[in-house]
């Protein structure tokens, strides 16, 4: 089970918002500064190590910049809402981001709220409402990138990319 | 039952009888393509093994010259990389530059029938060449450049028939901000495109409808095949390919007609291209400082033709910047043989090179604090192409060569009167 504290986000929260154009061509570090600046200036400041987003509908629709990892740098450890946008989905995958889709999930947390995440029973639960909702489950191959630091380990340990 | 498009063509390179929404499908990449921001340190990796060198394609096309010195050392990683493992189709800057998109249909690099991954977001762009084509984040590209394949999550899909003709000065952008406006995000679904309303529609029209299909959050966005696309690949591509319709007992998590003669010209106001069309004459008088067409959906050679025609013998207002961005230097070349570069020119445009541009925020036309634009390119987000507080209005390009001469957004109409649909 994993628990984090949650910053509430709506619908359609799009990846230039994640990562504004400005900031690709900066290193991951300054990108992950860059998080939310013009939506929500100094959440950077205020997020800690395995909080969590609770978003609306189509979460991450945009671009295929790699706003996943710019979220994990920042310490998010899961990311839950109501849809997530195919190519958001892709990066959380391929950087290591947990993000599961969970219909309801808007609407069952507040800002502030703790959620807990249960992936092998695929549910999530809000301890101040006590109310649990199960959560979409994430294939298992793919589930198995998301956790153990995404596809470039497993490029790595084939031989097909050189290590850094 | 039988399969979709999408699930047909995902069956086929994924080596199985059938898939159905919910499986994740492992699939041959047919095409992979890389871009200038593909070699962002941050993401590349060096490659140690390409599965296939000559599925690959290479085009910069983000920020094309190099106005900095990072997007010059991205362009040095990506030539490396092409030399290193001999990658024959490499579009750099110069004669064959563009946006990825427009190569990819330029050169009908995208087969009929196929799997092709590029590294940006309007990749289903090539679904008007009946190809299953996604874009996929750098993670995605080094793992299908490496060893040939991609997975995908196999979604439902939406049907759409077209039926009738669009009405003069119309267009499919107009069509797209229409499906925005009504039905909204598409999210983890499929778009296919038929009926007998597709066959009065240009490929580059076709195109302009798929490359917009990101905006809908779709997965794969795919046009059945006809004899039009058929000619065209096989008159520029010598691989072997299979244009894929549906089955004809295909499932649909639902089918919609579209008469095309009904559609009217839109724009989509600022922030949000989704849930947010409206009928020009709701903004019309809106003041704008810029105008811009360009971008993978809007440099075609029918959207210059149209922009030509729209301010021929006219001139853009004092004080208002009309740029304009062919999505490729093939398409710039047609253009100015066609005499639509110097129509522009002399109404007072500017003709930039082939590039994303102004589309990206990147450079050529970005936009200062609480500036208007208004845009025939792909995205109006907030800061999309410069300062959050700019406002980006998107329309057809009609629509916007003709808010150029206004100054203010403005309605095409009066140009296009008296020609038959
Ligand atoms: S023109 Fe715009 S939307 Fe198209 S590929 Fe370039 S940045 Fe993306």
């Amino acid at each position: 089970m994993m628990a984090g504290r949650v910053w509430k986000f709506g619908d359609n929260i799009n990846t230039d918002l994640m990562l504004p154009g400005p900031y690709l061509y900066r290193d991951a570090e300054d990108q992950a500064r860059a998080v939310f600046m013009n939506n929500r200036p100094g959440w950077v400041d205020q997020v800690r190590q395995g909080d969590t987003i609770v978003g609306g509908f189509n979460y991450g629709m945009g671009s295929s910049r790699p706003a996943a990892r710019s979220l994990r740098l920042c310490g998010l450890g899961f990311l839950l809402a109501e849809t997530i946008n195919g190519l958001f989905f892709r990066n959380a995958v391929n950087y290591g981001l947990l993000a599961c889709e969970c219909p309801g999930v808007s609407t069952a947390f507040d800002e502030g709220d703790t959620a807990e995440l249960d992936i092998e029973a695929w549910s999530v639960r809000n301890p101040r409402s006590g109310q649990a909702l199960a959560v979409l489950p994430v294939p298992e191959q793919l589930l198995a990138m998301m956790l153990g630091g995404g596809v470039y380990p497993v490029l790595e340990r084939e031989g097909l990319i050189a290590p850094r | 039952m039988g399969m979709t498009i999408a699930e047909k063509i995902l069956a086929r390179a994924g080596g199985v009888e059938k898939v159905s929404p919910g499986d994740v499908a492992v699939v041959d990449v047919e095409t992979a393509c890389l871009i200038d921001l593909s070699f962002l340190p941050e993401g590349w990796r060096e490659v140690l093994q390409v599965a296939d060198p000559s599925k690959v394609v290479i085009v910069f096309d983000h920020l094309v010259p190099a106005p900095t010195a990072q997007a010059a050392t991205c362009m040095q990683t990506g030539r490396a990389f092409a030399r290193k493992f001999g990658i024959q189709r490499l579009h750099d800057v110069g004669p064959d530059q563009g946006i990825s998109h427009a190569v990819i249909a330029d050169k009908a690099y995208a087969l009929p029938g196929t799997v092709l991954v590029n590294a940006d977001s309007h990749t289903c762009s090539a679904g008007a060449f009946n190809c299953a084509a996604r874009g996929v984040g750098g993670p995605d590209m080094l793992y299908a450049v490496t060893t040939g394949k991609a997975w995908f999550r196999v979604g439902e899909t939406i049907r759409y028939d077209l039926t009738g003709k669009l009405r003069p000065g119309v267009s499919a952008k107009d069509i797209f901000l229409f499906i925005a406006g009504k039905w909204g995000a598409h999210v983890n679904q499929n778009i296919e495109y038929g009926g007998s309303g597709m066959a009065s529609m240009s490929l580059n029209a076709r195109r302009t409808l798929t490359t917009m299909g990101t905006e809908l959050s779709a997965e794969f966005v795919i046009f059945e095949p006809d004899d039009t696309l058929i000619e065209y690949v096989k008159a520029r591509n010598p691989k072997p390919f299979t244009p894929t319709p549906p089955d004809a007992d295909a499932t649909y998590k639902e089918r919609r007609t579209i008469d095309l003669s009904t559609i009217e010209p839109l724009v989509a106001l600022p922030d949000a291209v989704v849930n947010n069309s409206v009928g020009i004459s709701e903004v019309a008088g809106q003041h704008i400082d810029q105008a811009f067409i360009g971008a993978c959906c809007n440099g075609t050679l029918d959207d210059l033709a149209v922009a030509a025609r729209v301010v021929k013998g006219r001139k853009v207002a004092p004080g208002t910047r009309f740029i304009v961005t062919p999505s490729t230097e093939a398409i710039h070349r047609a253009a100015m043989a066609a005499g639509y570069v110097a129509t522009l020119m002399e109404a007072g445009a500017i003709v930039t090179p082939a590039t994303c541009g102004a589309c990206v925020g990147g450079h050529m036309g970005v936009l200062g604090p609480d500036e208007v634009c208004i845009t025939a390119s792909t995205r109006n987000f907030k800061g999309r192409m410069g300062d959050p507080s700019a406002r980006i209005y998107m329309a057809s390009p009609a629509t916007v060569a003709a808010s150029a001469l206004a100054g203010q957004i403005a309605s095409a109409a009066e140009f296009f009167q008296g020609d038959v649909s």
